[in-house]
């Protein structure tokens, strides 16, 4: 099957087990039928593992085509390949290279956010949890000064969920946050 | 069987109304003021007669029902902690006399479960305690079947107060207090519902799941416990706006016990609604197990007292 690649010959310190790494590519597709199974072929036949893909129906590029975001993870020697494979196949490839992160996870935090300065609260998540913060909405019904809840949408590297819990959770009880994690584990 | 029950309360008092249907004869039935014991059998409706018309019970003192021949002692006291006592005495007692004991009190088997694995190995009785976790839902009985050693963790919803809280909360828009004087109102939330809503009931259940999974080990004290009441209606309305909602939530394994305010799919099994309760077990070679049904309520959990009478062997 097309996820075990065969080791690369010319490269010997190529590592195709365990060795993964997640990548985001952007992509603009003709408005088709077909289109995106055919952007995604190319992928998934040069050993990628697709993780997720955001496509932008309603959003249109200055050319008039759909944007789309593919997440994937494959080892580091095979990504090129992979670009190679979509630009033969004529796809469009805008963005690529660029490393991504390989789960999203939301957490809510509760309490005294604004007076205990939220970017600051942010900015150590992302700090000390290497996570990325996606998205950030933040309720306030008491005003800035009450208990506020603030849900974050955080990239992580594949994997490393647990631990970046377990540092947000360290942040949360040093602000005296309360932080509602996902359960990530079983098939909640 | 002949049933001892010690506790009159919904619990006790179901146990001894249904223990008939089940095909076991009630031999004593006491609360902590004074005991009715027959060897022949008590009359099960006149007890309970006497007890709603706050009488006593009858005309024995509740150390009696020691002294009656009988097979089975329900101990159905209410929970307490640290020594749980006097539920752990009572337990002790029966299992020194060789006799069983099922227990649908927490407390000594969340508090000092090798204690009673030790009395139970010099008994020739046996311990079982099936009610204590999930009320009707046969949880341990499944992890028995399951075998504790194939059973990697166990997760879920074993508060029904709490759950009904948050329900609540999420679908109605309301802060925590509304919803909680809602809940005493309508008798699903008890007077002083601390227990409830900061984890510390969810914990015991599931610290006696992780002392049946690492065959001990596990009190109160190693459990990581956090409960509801600082989670406001907007942190359910945030979880909404991702697909998401609060529940709390129990974790237990053979590393250790975890209760607290947990973000789950709101279409996800472990998202049930009111006093509903659910677990789910997950196991090393078929998956995960979900269960839900009813947690508490005197006959939901007075079956799982009888189911588990009905499994112990003959004396």
């Amino acid at each position: 099957m097309g996820d075990t690649p065969e080791p690369d010959e010319d490269d010997p310190d190529a590592e195709t087990d365990g060795g993964v790494r997640a990548y985001t590519v952007r992509l603009e597709l003709v408005d088709e039928p077909g289109e995106l199974l055919r952007a995604l072929a190319p992928i998934a036949d040069s050993g990628g593992n697709l993780l997720s893909i955001h496509h932008e129906r309603g959003n249109i590029t200055p050319r008039g085509h759909i944007p789309v975001e593919v997440d994937l993870e494959c080892p580091p020697d095979r990504f090129d390949d992979i670009v190679q494979a979509l630009r033969d196949a004529g796809v469009n490839v805008i963005q690529a290279g660029q490393e991504h992160y390989g789960e999203e996870v939301n957490v809510v935090l509760v309490g005294h956010l604004v007076e205990t300065d939220l970017s600051n609260t942010l900015s150590r998540i992302e700090n000390e949890a290497d996570a990325v913060v996606q998205d950030l909405s933040l309720a306030a019904p008491e005003g800035t000064e009450g208990v506020a809840s603030a849900r974050a949408r955080l990239a992580i590297d594949s994997g490393r969920s647990e631990e970046a819990l377990a540092a947000i959770r360290s942040i949360g009880s040093d602000k005296d946050l309360t932080v509602v994690e996902p359960l990530l584990g079983g098939e909640a | 069987m002949d049933l001892a029950i010690l506790g009159a309360g919904d619990v006790g008092r179901s146990v001894a109304d249904l223990a008939g249907e089940y095909g076991h004869e009630v031999v004593a039935l006491a609360d902590s003021s004074s005991a009715v014991v027959d060897s022949d059998g008590i009359a099960v409706a006149d007890a309970l007669e006497r007890k709603a018309g706050d009488e006593p019970l009858g005309a024995a003192a509740p150390a009696d029902v020691f002294e009656t021949d009988y097979d089975v002692l329900v101990e159905a006291t209410p929970t307490t902690l640290g020594d749980a006592e006097p539920g752990f005495s009572h337990v002790q007692r029966a299992l020194e006399a060789d006799r069983h004991v099922v227990l649908a009190n927490k407390g000594p088997v969340a508090e000092r479960y090798e204690e009673l694995r030790a009395l139970e190995d010099e008994s020739a009785g046996s311990i079982r305690f099936e009610a204590t976790v999930g009320g009707a839902i046969p949880v341990l009985s499944t992890i028995e079947d399951s075998t504790p050693q194939a059973v990697t963790a166990v997760r879920g919803v074993l508060n029904g107060t709490a759950n009904f809280i948050l329900t609540r909360m999420a679908a109605e828009g309301l802060d925590y207090e509304h919803v909680l004087a809602e809940a005493q109102d309508l008798g699903v939330a008890e007077a002083d519902p601390t227990f409830d809503v900061d984890g510390t009931d969810a914990a015991l259940k599931f610290v006696i799941l992780a002392n049946v999974l690492a065959d001990g080990g596990f009190s109160l004290a190693d459990a990581t416990v956090e409960g509801i009441q600082s989670v406001p209606g907007s942190a359910l309305d945030l979880a909404a706006e991702d697909g998401r909602t609060i529940r709390l939530i129990g974790e237990a394994t053979r590393d250790g016990v975890r209760v607290g305010p947990r973000l789950v799919p709101e279409n996800g099994a472990l998202a049930v609604t009111g006093t509903r309760n659910i677990v789910q077990i997950e196991t090393r070679n078929a998956g995960s197990l979900h269960s839900s049904g009813r947690g508490a309520g005197g006959p939901e959990t007075a079956t799982a007292v009888l189911s588990d009478v009905g499994r112990l062997p003959p004396l």
